[in-house]
């Protein structure tokens, strides 16, 4: 029988991936996109499983609603990256540092 | 009958007009206009003046006093411009303007060939407007405006020839000597206004009882009698201004001006205005016997020490000035006794012969082309005949010759001081200006001997061109002195007649009468000239009973030695000069005390400022608060940075470490 606390496992599983995929990547802003993605899904299997929980449709809704601001944040960011990498010709976290104090 | 405003006003403002013209317009007027103009309104404010006296003195006129204009109202505490003409006042007003006349015709021949000549005028114009405004007050601000005025022409005239550095340093030192006594005479003002709450003269001094009794808190919670504590601040004003010790030095240093200045303001007018100011205040220091006992001694003081002093000098101008030192310390020590009108008389005898013995040392600078120097000057009577009879009267006045002016003033003061009851001080004032008349005799003397008679010790030498009148080797003239023209001859004379004549017609009414009336006012226990005047009988029983007295005897003997010294034996002073070799370096070094203000007071500040620029500004302004702040900024900016790696991942892990800790602590605090 799969519970509830095996969603949010999972969902915590996912989330903690990301993060880690957020800051121990030192490589590709690709994989960094991505491991926002991954939260983001993260917490919709959170939504999703605590909607079937309670029998409330409402954290559903709110799921497509988060596909669709992720798919047009994915677009704004690769078109970001796209941009970036005309201008400096990499797409490597570790040589963007024009922020450095 | 009562005197009439505008006269006063145009008395006050015709010196003020003539020096406006002559200052702002000196290049229209030109010099010619410039002396006409300042002349004629200080001619103008002498006749009136003659003609304000003689109706307050024979025609019987009310003094005035009232106000004229109001300068603000603060509070309750009104300002006012106004004039109060007594029988004091009257005097002063002929003195200051009858001097100042005189000067003003000298100085014609005097500065002919300074380029100043319009500026000069306009100077002595702006003095006689301020003096007049000092003595015809009626209140304690108008009197400071006058006050400061005349130290403010002093300073511009002494450093009259501002190329000189010496100059400089001399009107520096007056002007800040002074400081230093006018700071005095302002606190005293602020006590006149915090008991009596008026500037007003008659307000103040009809109440002046009213601060019997009355104690000011000063330091160490000891109560200080009021009375005392404001008349020996007004006193600290006039030993600045009437050159007391211990602020006389500023007064010899001030002879770098030109020499009619120095008979005008530093020796006839502007130094008496302290004496003049004590007299007028009056009811104020009857009320404290402590005020007139220091009065009493620093007046002691000054008219023996520094008339010491003027036996050792050379410069020919400068033995005046000590004189002149010395005698303002007679005047002082009149006004110690509570014999105020024995000074103010002193006061006004001295004016005309120490402005003639100014103007008659100048008329010898002019004739010995700007040569100060006794030891180069010598037997010059045959060559300025008016000029050496002239300086003789007026030292025969100054040394207190029975019949001469300075006699009947000088030993009024005397039997003053012997008749006071002032124990200790009384005593050692009376010695003082015992010694005082002998010292007196012995600087005069000296002068007229080393200047007029013996030999020549100059040389006439007509290899120098005529040109060269600038300084070249001392005693070396272009060509032979000769007696100045009659714009300086004949206000030598005119004032040789009051010095010698005007005590014989005075003497009785002013020191021995009540001609002053209200104006001044002493208690009946110190009137100790009302204890002389029962033995008064007339000026001739006066210089007959002199002869018999020590003064006589004692400036007898000052003029035999300076005669037998430096007459008949000029070659004895070498040798006193190695006999008393410690005193004579005292007396040279005038006590040192210039040396010790240079080193406390000129060193010290100069330490001070030092002190405080190097740790105050630089330290702490500059390199705690303001480079400190920058540079604290800059560190900590330094510090800080390092965490701004520029790397997404770091801000990334920042804003979660955030997160985390954002919800933990709500967890936290909601958990609870």
């Amino acid at each position: 029988m799969i519970t509830l606390s095996h969603y949010i496992v999972l969902g915590t599983i996912l989330f903690c991936i990301s993060v880690a995929g957020i800051f121990i990547n030192r490589k590709n802003i690709i994989v960094l996109l991505m491991s926002i993605e991954l939260m983001l899904l993260a917490v919709n299997t959170n939504f999703v499983a605590f909607s079937r929980f309670l029998g409330n449709v409402d954290g559903q809704v709110f799921v497509f609603f988060i596909l669709t601001v992720a798919a047009a944040e994915s677009a704004i960011g690769l078109a970001i990256l796209v941009a970036l990498f005309r201008n400096r010709a990499t797409i490597n976290v570790g040589e963007i540092d024009s922020m450095k104090g | 009958m009562s005197l009439n405003p505008t006269v006063l006003l145009v008395i006050a403002l015709a010196p003020l007009f003539g020096a406006l013209v002559a200052g702002l317009l000196r290049n229209q007027v030109g010099r010619i206009g410039a002396h006409t103009v300042t002349i004629a309104g200080v001619a103008l404010s002498c006749a009136l003046s003659f003609h304000v006296l003689f109706q307050l003195a024979w025609d019987g006129a009310e003094p005035y006093n009232a106000n004229l204009y109001t300068w603000f109202q603060v509070g309750g505490i009104s300002a006012h411009i106004g004039f109060l003409v007594d029988k004091l006042t009257a005097m002063m007003m002929v003195v200051v303007t009858f001097v100042s006349l005189m000067v003003h015709i000298y100085t014609i021949g005097y500065m002919d060939e300074d380029p100043g000549y319009q500026r000069f005028f306009a100077y002595i114009a702006l003095f006689t407007f301020s003096m007049l405004m000092l003595v015809m007050s009626n209140n304690f601000l108008q009197l400071f405006f006058g006050w400061e005025a005349v130290g403010l022409v002093s300073y511009l005239l002494i450093g009259f020839w501002f190329k000189r550095p010496s100059a400089i340093f001399a009107n520096m030192k007056a002007f800040l000597v002074n400081r230093v006594g006018d700071f005095g005479f302002l606190l005293g003002i602020a006590g006149v206004l915090y008991f009596f709450h008026s500037f007003d003269y008659a307000t103040v001094f009809a109440h002046s009882d009213s601060l019997v009794g009355k104690t000011l808190d000063l330091v160490g919670g000891t109560p200080w009698s009021a009375a005392t504590v404001i008349c020996l601040c007004l006193f600290v004003g006039a030993m600045g201004k009437s050159a007391q010790v211990p602020l006389h030095v500023w007064l010899p240093d001030s002879m770098e001006g030109p020499t009619p200045i120095s008979a005008l303001i530093h020796a006839a007018t502007m130094v008496t205005a302290g004496i003049f100011m004590v007299a007028r205040m009056s009811p104020l220091f009857e009320l404290s016997e402590t005020a007139l006992s220091v009065v009493l001694f620093l007046g002691a003081t000054t008219a023996l020490f520094t008339g010491l002093i003027g036996i050792v000098q050379n410069d020919i101008k400068r033995v005046v000035a000590y004189s002149t030192l010395s005698q303002l310390g007679y005047m002082t020590v009149a006004l110690g006794v509570s014999a105020y009108a024995g000074g103010v008389y002193h006061l006004m005898t001295h004016a005309f012969f120490k402005a003639l013995l100014f103007l008659g040392a100048g008329s010898v600078i002019v004739a010995m082309h700007h040569e100060q120097d006794m030891r180069y000057m010598g037997g010059l009577r045959k060559y300025m005949p008016i000029t050496w009879i002239t300086m003789w009267l007026g030292s025969l006045a100054l040394a207190g010759a029975p019949g001469f002016a300075g006699f009947f003033s000088k030993d009024a003061i005397i039997e003053a001081v012997g008749e006071a009851h002032r124990g200790w001080v009384g005593s050692y004032a009376y010695f003082c200006v015992m010694a005082g008349v002998f010292v007196t005799a012995l600087y005069s003397f000296r002068l007229l001997y080393k200047t007029f008679h013996g030999a020549e010790r100059f040389v006439v030498d007509m290899h120098h061109g005529h040109d060269d009148h600038g300084h070249h080797e001392s005693g070396h003239l272009a060509h032979a002195p000769q007696e100045s023209p009659w714009v300086i001859t004949l206000p030598l004379i005119l004032l040789a007649i009051p010095s010698v004549l005007i005590g014989w017609s005075t003497v009785g009414p002013m020191v021995f009468g009540d001609w002053f009336g209200g104006a001044i006012h002493v208690a009946e226990r110190n009137d100790v000239l009302k204890e002389l005047s029962s033995e008064f009988h007339g000026p001739l029983a006066m210089v007959l009973h002199g002869f018999a007295q020590p003064p006589f005897w004692i400036a007898f003997a000052g003029f035999v030695v300076a005669t037998y010294i430096w007459l008949f034996n000029p070659a004895i002073t070498a040798k006193f000069k190695a006999a008393l070799k410690p005193i004579y370096s005292v007396l040279v070094n005038k006590y040192w005390i210039d040396e010790i203000y240079q080193a406390v007071f000129a060193r010290g500040s100069i330490a001070l400022g030092r002190a405080l620029w190097k740790g105050g500004d630089v330290g702490v302004i500059d390199n705690v608060l303001i480079d400190g702040t920058s540079a604290g900024v800059g560190r900590i900016a330094a510090t800080v940075r390092w965490i701004q790696t520029g790397y997404l991942y770091t801000y990334a892990f920042a804003m979660i470490l955030g997160l985390v800790f954002l919800l933990g602590g709500l967890w936290w605090v909601v958990g609870k």
